[in-house]
């Protein structure tokens, strides 16, 4: 070959690959199913507020990772009083909003006062309830005084719900949300996206990508195709169903099945005749067929629980045991407690696969023993009033979604209608502590009082289905809180 | 002409009168809390509490009635509940998608509906009717969720011709909007097509057998002439009803599809907005869909005067 041509030829071949190092892809589409209702993580319960926002475009003084842990954010790091009351926090410095105004302490401040006024409307308003005073010390240095120790007070401030805000554009963050994240809000076509682009004034590491779009697509049956034209190139936390197995097959896809926080379970009513005696709870738990349940309602996806608790988390106990699958024994148990001909009672199921689907099989095993429960749907308001608000009813199906919180079991007045000194004491001990040791022992303690008791009828933790394309790198495999963290987010050839 | 306008006037006014009570009243009675729904299952009262004062819901019966109706009169929608912007902008970036996309699937389905409809009814009897007619029993039965789905796996996941789903905005240009727009039109169309061609074709076949297309027959017209212009015009009336039907249908009925294709149009927002109780923006696009239909009706009672000479007489 000729020597000018060989030397064209790897001219224009250097040049191709540097061009097409330099065009390696940023920017990512992101299959949703529900829209968020607004983009204020500090006012709405919707996970999709912050499966859209969280580290993305709001940060917290720390947050949470992939993981579970937590980690520094806005807070670089911090030190606790010895009587665990007094959290002393060393903010980041030149750290700018998106709307340009700078971030100091007087923020923090505001946020976490804001959070915890009379009329704040933050959905997880407790997380703040421990909190006495915060003080800005100077512009780098947060104190924030506790009414008394809390052990999780560093996790709660990793919450979505206590991201930090500024005075200046909290009234407008429904609308057009304004942190400190890595990414800033560009648009939102209400009804069909939200666009989020890479945030140049970032104080950390910038992020890979240079722009993400969260397309809402109400309808597995819609995503798949999207998934496959191209459209979309992730889908991390969809229930595909039946549609699943047409994308795992395909070698384009990644198909990462990992677990979520939250915990399905069979809801009882535990004030209510016949409920309110061990002995049917316990019948009732003999005749859940967790493998049955999680086959038929979550696609053989999602693992058996037997307490209140994320087997993801460190201090999980497998409580599967405690009450086996038996109904004879069930039975048995039905007629000691005077039940031996069986009861009717009702069984109102939400909107969902997993609660209309379970609610089925656990119908079809409770008429087994005897006991006729009416199936009666109803759809998520409805679910809420009469279940949850008014406890007007006797049995249902619904997944507790929110991270680590097996205390609502000490609520006074939840819907559960439980109430156990014992387990509202460990729990109390829990608050106050910080050692990490005891409060593992501390939550395994808490897992075994509510499995004992069958408080409800514990079913499967939901697993978190994602599908993304197999260049994609860096999507959470799991969802310790609800999240698409994008920071680690890019695309690899 | 005037006396008749200015009568269904008055009863469209009355109806919407009557429609913005019903409507209220069964909105009320429908269980669930807007505010508890956007808080959630971890929120704490007073912060449900403070969130239905901001949202105006600790008011009465009335006074949010007459509220809203007053800011109806004077063209204020209120503000959605959920999204906390003003319904009247909502309901026109909604209107964006769907009224185009109503206009071009019922424009498509006449294109194909009238002519197939004639040229069965001309055809009566023989194969060409027999199949027709069989065509359009498919259209009526074939599932649309299906029809669409498969529009979908052919034209943009095989093909890759259109996107899969999604509407870019107007805003994108002309081009990539309307591209958005095909297969949903045309997935709607096809039933509304198969029903308006039977329909077409039923209304000819009887308009046939009158001794007016025998007289114009034995006046020695050409077979077009009599087809085209004495009967199809006498047949027209059915075929405009059935219009208007589905032109309202069209504008908000079209849930399903806009799932398939998500596209953010007028009956997702009705959907999702029942769904979480964003009564003010249910409460509103239900009005708007009542006074739109109320002059879709008006309109074909109009044109009926312009088909039919006789109702001209009468009015």
């Amino acid at each position: 070959m000729n020597p000018w041509k060989s030397a064209a030829a790897a001219a224009v071949l250097a040049l191709a690959s540097s061009t097409a190092a330099m065009a390696a892809r940023a920017d990512l589409v992101l299959g949703m199913p529900l829209e968020p209702p607004h983009l204020d993580p500090t006012a709405g319960a919707a996970a999709a507020i912050d499966e859209v926002l969280y580290a993305n475009v709001f940060e917290g003084l720390t947050r949470i990772g992939s993981r579970g842990e937590v980690l520094p954010a806005l807070a670089e790091s911090w030190t606790v009083s010895d009587d665990g009351k007094v959290y002393t926090f060393k903010l980041r410095t030149s750290v700018k909003f998106h709307d340009g105004t700078d971030f100091n302490a007087d923020d923090v401040k505001f946020s976490l006062d804001r959070a915890r006024a009379d009329d704040s409307t933050n959905a997880q308003k407790a997380l703040f309830a421990a909190i006495d005073t915060v003080e800005a010390v100077d512009p780098a240095t947060v104190k924030v005084t506790l009414k008394t120790p809390q052990g999780a007070f560093l996790y709660n401030m990793g919450w979505g719900d206590a991201v930090i805000v500024a005075p200046e554009s909290a009234g407008t963050n429904k609308e057009k949300p304004v942190g400190t994240g890595p990414f800033r809000f560009d648009n939102w076509a209400k009804g069909s996206s939200i666009t989020i682009v890479r945030a140049d004034s970032y104080w950390g590491e910038p992020v890979a990508l240079d722009k993400a779009e969260f397309r809402i697509i109400p309808d597995a049956a819609a995503a798949v195709p999207a998934l496959l034209s191209g459209d979309v190139q992730a889908l991390p936390n969809f229930q595909l169903g039946d549609a699943l197995p047409q994308v795992e097959s395909d070698p384009r896809f990644k198909v990462v099945i990992g677990s979520t926080e939250g915990e399905t379970i069979l809801a009882i009513n535990n004030k209510k005749p016949p409920f309110d005696n061990l002995k049917v709870r316990q019948a009732i738990a003999h005749v859940i067929d967790r493998k049955a349940i999680i086959d038929g309602a979550s696609g053989g996806l999602g693992t058996p629980i037997g307490s209140h608790f994320s087997p993801a988390n460190d201090a999980y106990v497998d409580l599967t045991g405690t009450y086996p699958y038996d109904p004879a024994k069930a039975k048995e148990l039905l007629k000691e407690a005077g039940l031996e001909n069986g009861f009717k009672t009702t069984l109102k199921l939400p909107p969902v696969g997993y609660a209309r689907d379970g609610g089925q099989i656990i119908a079809s095993e409770l008429r087994n023993i005897g006991i006729e429960a009416e199936i009666i749907p109803v759809e998520w308001a409805d679910w809420l009033k009469q279940v949850f608000t008014e406890k007007d009813y006797d049995l249902s199906i619904v997944s507790h979604t929110e991270p680590n919180d097996i205390d609502i079991y000490s609520r006074k007045d939840y819907y559960f209608n439980y109430d156990n000194p014992a387990f509202d004491k460990v729990i109390e001990e829990l608050n106050l502590t910080s050692d990490e040791a005891r409060r593992k022992e501390l939550y395994g303690q808490a897992q075994k009082i509510l499995a004992d008791d069958a408080v409800v009828g514990f079913l499967f933790e939901l697993p978190k289905i994602g599908i993304w394309d197999a260049k994609v790198e860096g999507l959470w495999e799991n969802s310790p809180i609800q999240a698409n963290d994008l920071t680690k987010v890019k695309w690899v050839d | 002409m005037i006396s008749f306008l200015l009568r269904r006037l008055g009863s469209g006014l009355l109806t919407l009168a009557v429609a913005s009570v019903v409507v209220f009243a069964v909105l009320e009675i429908l269980p669930g809390d807007p505010a508890r729904l956007m808080l959630g299952l971890n929120a704490t009262e007073d912060a449900v509490q403070a969130l239905r004062v901001e949202m105006g819901l600790d008011q009465g019966f009335l006074v949010r009635y007459f509220h809203w109706i007053g800011g109806l009169l004077s063209l204020d929608f209120g503000r959605s509940y959920t999204y906390s912007v003003p319904v009247l902008d909502l309901i026109t970036e909604r209107a964006a998608v769907s009224l185009p996309l109503a206009l071009i699937s019922l424009a498509l389905s006449t294109a194909i509906a009238i002519p197939v409809g004639v040229f069965a009814a001309a055809r009566r009897g023989r194969t060409a009717d027999t199949f027709a007619m069989a065509a359009s029993q498919f259209g009526v039965a074939v599932p649309n969720f299906w029809f669409a789905l498969l529009l979908v796996y052919v034209f943009a996941v095989w093909l890759r011709l259109v996107p899969a789903g999604g509407f870019p905005g107007w805003h994108a240009g002309l081009w990539p909007a309307l591209k958005a727009l095909i297969l949903p039109a045309v997935a709607l169309a096809l039933p509304q097509a198969a029903i308006l061609a039977r329909v077409t074709r039923s209304a000819l076949v009887e308009v046939l057998g009158e001794d007016f297309i025998r007289t114009a027959r034995a006046k020695g017209l050409p077979q077009k002439t009599v087809l085209w212009r004495h009967a199809l015009r006498n047949a027209m009336l059915p075929v405009l009803t059935i219009l208007g039907l589905q032109f309202a249908f069209l504008l908000a009925g079209t849930i399903i599809i806009e799932n398939v294709f998500y596209l953010p149009g007028l009956g997702r927002l009705i959907f999702q907005a029942i769904n979480q109780r964003d009564l003010i923006v249910v409460e509103s696009v239900v009005m708007l869909l009542v006074a739109t239909i109320i002059v879709i009706n008006l309109l074909v009672d109009l044109s009926y005067a312009i088909v039919d000479p006789r109702l001209r007489v009468r009015a």
